[in-house]
């Protein structure tokens, strides 16, 4: 096998070129972090955007909703806030 | 008619998969077994017990979506449906993935509990990916089980570790500790297994397992390239391209929720040596 491999080695099977892709997609968001330490300011975050926001209308904690979507490129954080709506003040 | 079936209980059934030792294959079928449940249309959900080392996420193609955790949530610094991540190919499976900061202890028996509580009011499967192990996370996982999956690979170390776990299943289990309760249904999955080898008498057969463990049978998986390929692309191996590990994944599924499905002991077809030359076509 070892004679061939050479020819074989530009195509290489897809799934581990994905394989390593999300890994050092994944590995460098855990490591920028400081070990792994990075997804745990998200709670801090809805405390204040709650507090935030109750300065100025009434919401309920469960009225924030917080998610995220890592990227190689950039990440996004989708914040989706409900306000009460005119009958319930 | 529809809203008969809508307004339905959900089971609430809770499942560890577990095995004690590492490296056997407990992520792996917890993902392509709760796959295969959501697939058969069961509302599921799979939880990553291993504290501090996440990889459920990976497994389940979803670690990029992870926001808010199971630690979070016993915490109550987020709530369960914010937790709860659902999965893209079906509508039917969520993932709770667990912390890759905190440590182990993090998990409370009554923080589980209270979580569990939650999900069975919603879920009909709730499958416990539990650490390696026989620590606090392994009986944290392993604790308010219904029944239980036993991970184990046709090998020494393998089978004397299931014999352990075993043991603490019918004894430190909230069913154990419970009068008059059925104790937990525990059954043997046995993983990379392959009959190129248990034929030369090399690898030991299913019946010598069994007859060592003396638990019934949930299924047979055979050693498969496909899992490896599966865990490379985040996918589910029951969820990939057809391969004899996800039809016996897929058997084992049927089996976990009654039915009744003859036992077929496959072996991967090896490659022949041109297909070994010049590379297979897919």
């Amino acid at each position: 096998m070892s004679i061939f491999s050479f020819a074989r080695r530009p195509r290489r099977p897809k799934s581990a070129e994905t394989a390593k892709n999300r890994l050092q997609i994944l590995l460098a968001h855990e490591r920028s972090g400081g070990g792994g330490k990075q997804p745990d300011y998200l709670p801090m975050l809805q405390r204040d955007i709650v507090e935030a926001i109750r300065k100025h209308v009434a919401i309920k904690e469960t009225d924030v909703d917080i998610r995220m979507e890592r990227g190689d490129e950039m990440s996004s954080l989708e914040i989706n806030i409900e306000l009460p709506g005119a009958t319930t003040p | 008619m529809t809203t008969d079936l809508k307004e339905k209980a959900p089971l609430g059934r809770v499942i560890v998969i577990t095995s004690g030792k590492g490296g056997v294959g407990k992520t792996t079928s917890s993902a392509a077994i709760s796959a295969g449940l959501a697939k058969q249309g069961f509302k599921t959900v799979v939880i990553d017990f291993d504290v501090g080392l996440r990889n459920l996420d990976m497994t389940m193609g979803c670690e990029r979506r992870v926001v808010f955790d199971f630690i979070n949530v016993i915490q109550g610094d987020a709530r369960l449906k914010q937790a709860l991540i659902r999965d893209k190919r079906l509508d039917t499976l969520s993932i709770l993935p667990t912390s890759q900061t905190r440590d182990k202890n993090a998990l409370t028996k009554e923080g589980v509990e209270k979580v569990l509580d939650e999900l069975k009011q919603e879920f009909d499967y709730i499958i416990c990916d539990s650490p390696a192990g026989i620590e606090h996370g392994a009986q944290m996982a392993m604790h308010f089980a219904d029944e239980a999956v036993v991970v184990t690979n046709p090998e020494v170390s393998s089978v004397r570790d299931s014999d352990r776990v075993l043991g603490l299943l019918s004894s430190q289990t909230k069913r154990a500790e419970t009068k008059d309760s059925e104790p937990v249904k525990a059954q043997v999955l046995i993983t990379r297994h392959d009959p190129v080898r248990v034929e030369s008498g090399e690898m030991m057969t299913v019946e010598d397992v069994l007859e060592i463990l003396a638990v019934p049978l949930l299924g047979v998986i055979p050693e498969s390239q496909a899992i490896l390929k599966a865990s490379n692309t985040g996918t589910p191996v029951v969820l990939d391209q057809p391969s004899v590990a996800g039809r016996a994944y897929e058997d084992a599924v049927s089996r976990l929720v009654g039915n009744d499905v003859e036992m077929r002991i496959e072996g991967e077809r090896r490659p022949g040596l041109l297909h070994r030359i010049f590379g297979r076509a897919s």
